[in-house]
């Protein structure tokens, strides 16, 4: 940790303390800092038991209505109000792919594009302003850019496209897309931008083009920390709700179709849990649902934080 | 690190303590009462406690909404003092209260509400009979042209399943059928109204209070009577047959402030501004 405060010259004011009370000061702000982590990791260890908890009997198959075995093989519908409630996990899992590999699709290529552009080939002044407003992008509430996909987009795309279904997969995806770019964008930006020069000066010594040297060699350098850009991205579509809540039209449909409709597990978590009744099969399912979530996304990012770490270790020899 | 001067510090502390002071003196002195439940009455119900504080100050009422489910799920939680609802309570759920709260719930209707069909403006269907709504929200209908409209497919809008508007229509209209996988389900009356808006092909459903600037239809109550609009007379002869009451629900007898407000909604100030809102008052 760098030093605080470090002594300002000509500020007039006379030392307060020695050395040794800013060392008690450094070691004190040390310890502070450890137990605030170790408290964040606590809470989120915490959280993930808790919601494991909830759907603890569904996963021991304690609960009446359906089982583990039913929510993945069963009729394959999600009707959890009805007279004969089916809870099957196989549409909300198509509508979640369906709509993440849409904003995949349309996401990956600009965030890559730009990416490359600004560590390889944009002026080094251009940089410090893409980046930072890029980053900003992410910063955006989820509901505004779920609001703008639902008013302008939305309609846009029906008209442009010819399209049945005004709210679909397909325009939940490109909105979603706005919310996974930047994501993608910084962790590709900072593992191509952190290829050593010597890579490039020796490319370009050998007599190879700026756009040689940036596909064949910067490109396949940074290729692991690119793959964790992509993963990082498809957790975070995974798990975003605000959007798909609001443009996906909520529709349990089993269809790979892009253009009708898409349930996600997080909007139907987000739609349903606040009238379930406490303790009941229902509850159980939503918190199941919660558990799978959870797995998925953290899963991702721990596969996509040892594939970064590897890349760097591959070019510096440090983690 | 930032370490504040030591003569910058008791002038924020004496900051916040006027901003903690400012935010708890109202909410100690002034008596607090939950009301939560239907997105289809919030409107309303959020008007008759704006203009009720108005006339007693030191009365504060806080308005939520989140479906019907949600607010008769927290009435029997404890975690609201009345539940506003577009449906009626079903037996297992004050089944539920009594044990939990240890009292008989209190059912209090306190508007009447007309369910409407919404159809986008550019649509040419005037009427439909509740059999066709029937048919076209299990998805048997599927194109405008079988119930005399264009040639063009049907797109089902509705709400999500936490909406007292969704079992109503679902029991009175759909005789507690399922909705089909396409029905796309959507947060609010509003969303639901500014879908079939932006869509000519859309059909959704909602209350009364909701439908301005969209169409509403006449509903036929069997295949060969006249059409019925869904305005004041109809919903008080019941000549309307989505005709429904909404509610109040509280647990026990309605006392103190809860009390007090809920007389005062169902007197002649109250009913005034159930008009006003766009729903119809009590007879």
């Amino acid at each position: 940790m760098p030093s605080p405060d470090p002594p300002r010259s000509g500020s007039g004011a006379p030392p307060r303390t020695g050395a040794g009370w800013r060392r008690r000061l450094d070691t004190l702000a040390e310890r502070a800092i450890f137990a605030v982590s170790l408290a964040a990791i606590s809470i989120i260890f915490l959280i993930f038991v808790y919601v494991a908890r909830e759907a603890w009997p569904l996963i021991a198959g304690a609960v009446e209505e359906t089982s583990l075995g039913a929510m993945f093989a069963g009729p394959l519908d999600w009707q959890p109000v009805s007279a004969d409630p089916r809870f099957s996990v196989i549409p909300l899992l198509v509508g979640t792919l369906k709509v993440t590999l849409v904003a995949m699709a349309v996401g990956t290529p600009v965030a890559l594009a730009a990416a490359l552009y600004t560590a390889e080939f944009g002026p080094a002044r251009l940089r410090e302003w893409i980046k930072p407003v890029v980053e900003l992008l992410a910063g955006i509430p989820s509901v505004v850019v779920g609001f703008f996909a639902l008013i302008v987009l939305a309609s846009w795309i029906q008209d442009t496209l010819g399209l049945t279904f005004r709210l679909n997969a397909f325009t939940a995806g490109i909105g979603l897309s706005l919310a996974i770019i930047p994501i993608i964008y910084t962790v590709a930006e900072d593992a191509l931008s952190s290829v050593p020069r010597t890579y490039k000066e020796a490319s370009l010594a050998l007599g190879a083009s700026r756009v040689q040297t940036a596909v064949r060699v910067v490109v396949p350098a940074a290729s692991p920390g690119i793959g964790a850009a992509l993963i990082l991205g498809f957790g975070r579509a995974v798990g975003e709700t605000m959007i798909v809540l609001m443009v996906s039209g909520n529709a349990a449909v089993l269809s790979i179709d892009p253009f009708t409709g898409a349930r996600t597990m997080s909007a139907t978590i987000a739609a349903e849990l606040g009238e379930v009744i406490f303790g009941g099969d229902h509850y159980r399912v939503l918190f199941f649902l919660g558990v799978l979530l959870f797995i998925i996304t953290s899963g991702l990012n721990w596969i996509g934080d040892r594939v970064n770490a590897n890349l760097r270790r591959r070019l510096f020899g440090t983690a | 690190m930032i370490i504040p001067s030591k003569q910058a510090f008791p002038a924020l502390a004496a900051a916040a303590g006027m901003v903690l002071f400012a935010a708890c003196a109202p909410v100690t002195e002034r008596q607090a009462v939950t009301v939560r439940g239907s997105d289809t009455m919030v409107q309303l119900v959020q008007r008759w406690a704006e203009i009720y504080m108005n006339q007693h100050p030191d009365a504060l009422l806080q308005v939520t909404g989140g479906g019907s489910g949600t607010g008769i799920a927290a009435l029997i939680n404890g975690s609201t003092d009345i539940a506003q609802a577009s449906r009626a309570m079903r037996d297992e759920e004050k089944e539920q209260a009594r044990e939990q709260r240890g009292a008989e719930v209190t059912e209090i209707p306190v508007a009447l509400d007309a369910l409407a069909v919404y159809l986008n403006e550019a649509n040419p269907v005037e009427t439909l009979s509740i059999a066709q709504i029937d048919r076209i929200f299990r998805a048997e209908i599927t194109n405008w042209s079988e119930v005399g409209g264009p040639d063009a497919g049907i797109v089902l809008y509705g709400r999500e399943n936490s909406s007292g508007t969704y079992v109503y229509f679902k029991e009175a209209v759909m005789d507690d059928a399922d909705f089909p996988a396409g029905y796309q389900a959507l947060p609010g009356t509003a969303a639901v109204i500014n879908a079939v808006n932006n869509d000519p092909n859309g059909v959704g459903y909602g209350g009364i209070g909701y439908a301005t600037g969209i169409k509403t239809v006449s509903i036929r109550p069997a295949e060969g009577d006249a059409p019925v609009e869904p305005s004041e007379e109809n919903v008080l002869t019941n000549a309307y047959p989505l005709s429904r009451n909404l509610f109040f629900y509280t647990v026990g007898e309605p006392e103190g402030l809860v009390g007090d407000f809920i007389d005062w909604t169902l007197g002649p100030d109250g009913q005034a501004i159930v008009s006003e809102v766009g729903y119809y008052p009590l007879r």
